[in-house]
């Protein structure tokens, strides 16, 4: 088949052409993606992009696993925000199983969220600037990564594998002095996105890499199946967060980003105004955390704790049933999509009632918005091409999965 | 008059001491580079070996030295081996012709603070490190390799054209000095207008000459904003991506030289090379010349290294329309402007 040999099936055109093979290993290819350009001097006449370098089969050993021990492997999808696809597969099952989730659990998950976007527009918007020569700010944005990742350590122990929901609630509570350090973060924070826009917005040279490059219309991006930022730059207003609420995004207050121009600025500008919304959630999550437990009343389902395991026979058989033989989900299937930092991402999920999945597939949003990036480089330059990859945001181990 | 035998000796040593000088001017322009970035970056830069990481230059040294040298079986070697020493020598070769100070008398010997005062300085300057693109270009296409073609060839379409430039920006300070001798040039530099402002180029009309110069030396030197040939983003490595150890060594050293060399040139013709203010015993009054030259030639290596820690890079068409349709223009009437003023004077 063609798009198996990306090779034969760019036949060499005219004589004035060359194939040039960028990636896997290219530093601005944001992992292990591989482009194969066909360059006319430097314009570029043809592009294909040839994924699967990063398969790991994830989707495949879901299926042996029991339902629980599914969300560590959700981690591993999307190395950039853990959290968003352990959310979304753990309101996946809870869909299935019909469970109530207790109010200060869905204010963390939000809470959660919402760093968990910051942290991965920060990395974004570290490695799109240093695609285009502005090393500086990548950096900058990895000093805030680090308060972030400071604060996943702290409620689950974990920098980046964070693994701290679960299917009823939240794995643990957040540590004392949490909730101060992340207010602390809050407060100083939007300060910290002027500084990279002082570098980076008003900047002519900026403005010239980025500006009109890599346009893409919303029909286009539409018929791609393009979402999250890269569709919301071509001017198309949707987010999940708001058009389809879950775990208590309808109580918060923000807005939603969007430009008209469809060019690598006018995402670039759309993740940046989302880094200032998202904090404003976070400061919001902040302000109204509702008291109460952070597991819903299942004890088929929710580990108990562990001073009750300790001391009370059923709550010790709960455990035991839990960890050794997992829990039966009703049959049927489900389909949860929430916003991720790089669009829609969605959980497929079939039960057969048994206590593993019968199948598992995610719905990447970086699969769909590279497809893209033909549309956006043929004709333009080397350069472009980097600037447009890194427009859209891709990780790679959420495309290969 | 000197005889042969004296000339040649002191030329040697001279040759040797701006060798060393050079050198390790290089080696630190590296280490202040990364020092300064680091900050700039919210980061210490080398802190490990040495003070400071003051000796992390050697150590660099020494590791380039040891690396194990690959050569991959494409390449066309004699080229391959080449591209880099042309790079290097000649990168090397024009500092032969700058002068750093005044005439001095040691030992009874009255000789300038220049390797060799020629009447064409600056031609022979321009010269020479225009030839130090064919380093480049040969390394981009004996490589055999679509990276380093594609590197060679951006950086000697960019390094032909703001040379251009690069030159006309010069003419203006030519004018109002009359002369090619780089010496000259600062001697016509000195003294002060009610003695405050001194009478350096920069203030005598030649502001906007002055900052061509600084954007065409930028690419010259291949530096952000204007580095594409070496654009690791897009081209890994651009002309010495299949360079390692010692060759790719002598591309950057080469690059550090011509820094220095581009700076000196500005120190020179614009800033009045080593004029400053000269006070204390005799022995202070020989070496402030020489700080001030150094002084201003640190001044200008920091905002190299300052515009690389700030700006991203232009595209490649970018970069060849503002060298031509923008550079040049403003370059050019620079020239009929002061060339205009001088005949009036006159």
């Amino acid at each position: 088949m063609a798009h198996m040999n990306p090779i034969a099936s760019l036949e060499p055109g005219q004589d004035r052409t060359m194939i040039l093979n960028m990636g896997p290993q290219h530093p601005s290819t944001h992992g292990v993606l591989r482009v194969i350009l066909e360059i006319d001097g430097e314009t570029v006449v043809r592009i294909m992009p040839d994924i699967g370098y990063l398969h790991t089969g994830i989707e495949k050993t879901c299926e042996a696993k029991f339902y629980q021990q599914v969300v560590p492997l959700t981690d591993r999808i999307d190395y950039l925000c853990p959290l968003t696809n352990n959310l979304c597969y753990v309101l996946a099952v809870e869909k299935l199983l019909g469970l109530e989730i207790p109010p200060k659990a869905q204010w963390m998950r939000v809470l959660m969220n919402e760093l968990t976007r910051i942290n991965s527009h920060l990395v974004w918007l570290g490695t799109h600037a240093m695609d285009i020569g502005a090393l500086t700010v990548f950096l900058y944005c990895f000093r805030e990564r680090e308060d972030i990742l400071r604060m996943f350590e702290m409620v689950s122990g974990q920098r980046m594998m964070t693994s701290y929901f679960r299917i009823g609630g939240l794995a643990l509570e957040p540590p004392l002095g949490f909730f101060d350090y992340v207010r602390e973060f809050a407060n100083r924070f939007p300060a910290r996105v002027d500084e990279y826009e002082n570098l980076l917005t008003g900047n002519p040279i900026w403005g010239m890499r980025t500006k009109g490059v890599a346009r893409i219309t919303a029909e286009d991006a539409i018929a791609l199946g393009a979402s999250g930022p890269t569709l919301r730059g071509s001017g198309v207003d949707i987010d999940l967060r708001r058009d389809m609420p879950y775990s208590g995004y309808e109580n918060f207050k923000f807005k939603v980003p969007i430009s008209q121009d469809g060019d690598v600025f006018a995402r670039y500008i759309c993740r940046v105004q989302e880094l200032r919304e998202s904090i404003g959630i976070v400061q919001q999550a902040l302000d109204g955390m509702p008291e109460g437990p952070i597991k819903a009343d299942a004890p088929k389902v929710v580990l108990p704790d562990r001073e009750k395991m300790k001391t009370q026979m059923e709550a010790l058989i709960y455990h035991f049933k839990i960890i050794t033989e997992g829990f039966a989900v009703p049959a049927g299937e489900v389909y949860q999509a929430v916003e991720s930092p790089r669009g829609e991402m969605g959980y497929y999920v079939v039960s057969d009632g048994t206590a593993k999945p019968y199948r598992v597939h995610m719905r990447s949003a970086c699969l769909a918005n590279l497809q893209l990036l033909s549309k956006m480089c043929e004709g333009r330059l080397i350069a472009d091409v980097v600037a447009a990859i890194g427009s859209i945001d891709i990780v790679l181990g959420e495309i290969d999965r | 008059m000197l005889s042969v035998g004296t000339f040649v000796l002191i030329s040697i040593i001279k040759i040797v001491i701006a060798l060393i000088v050079l050198l390790t001017a290089v080696a630190y322009t590296v280490w202040l580079e990364r020092k300064v970035v680091g900050h700039i970056q919210n980061r210490w830069g080398p802190t490990r070996v040495g003070p400071f990481g003051l000796l992390q230059p050697l150590a660099d040294g020494v590791k380039f030295i040891f690396k194990e040298d690959l050569t991959s079986p494409h390449v066309y070697r004699p080229l391959y081996i080449a591209a880099p020493m042309i790079s290097l020598i000649f990168a090397l070769t024009s500092i032969a012709v700058i002068p750093v100070g005044n005439w001095v008398t040691v030992g009874g010997i009255h000789t300038p603070l220049q390797i060799t005062d020629v009447n064409m300085g600056l031609l022979i300057v321009l010269g020479i490190t225009s030839m130090g693109v064919y380093g480049v270009a040969l390394a981009g296409w004996s490589s055999n390799s679509k990276y380093s073609l594609l590197g060679g060839l951006r950086a000697s379409a960019q390094m032909v054209s703001y040379e251009v430039s690069l030159g006309l920006s010069l003419i203006g300070v030519l004018i109002m000095a009359g002369s090619f001798s780089l010496r000259d040039i600062v001697d016509a530099q000195g003294g002060a207008y009610w003695h405050v402002i001194p009478r350096w180029n920069i203030f005598q009309g030649q502001i906007f000459a002055f900052f061509i110069y600084l954007t065409a030396a930028f690419a010259e030197t291949n530096r952000i904003p204007f580095d594409l040939p070496e654009a690791e983003t897009e081209l890994v490595a651009g002309y010495h991506t299949e360079y390692s150890a010692m060759k790719f060594a002598m591309f950057f050293m080469a690059e550090y030289a011509n820094m220095i060399t581009v700076a000196c040139l500005a120190s020179l013709l614009f800033l009045g090379g080593w004029h400053g203010p000269l006070f204390g015993p005799a022995w202070l009054q020989a070496i402030l010349p020489l700080f001030w030259f150094a002084l201003r030639i640190f001044g200008f290596l920091f905002v190299y290294i300052w515009v690389r820690g700030t700006l991203p890079r232009f595209r490649y068409d970018q970069l060849m329309a503002f060298g031509w349709k923008v550079l040049l223009p403003l370059a050019i009437a620079n020239l009929m402007i002061t060339g205009l003023i001088v005949a009036l004077k006159s």
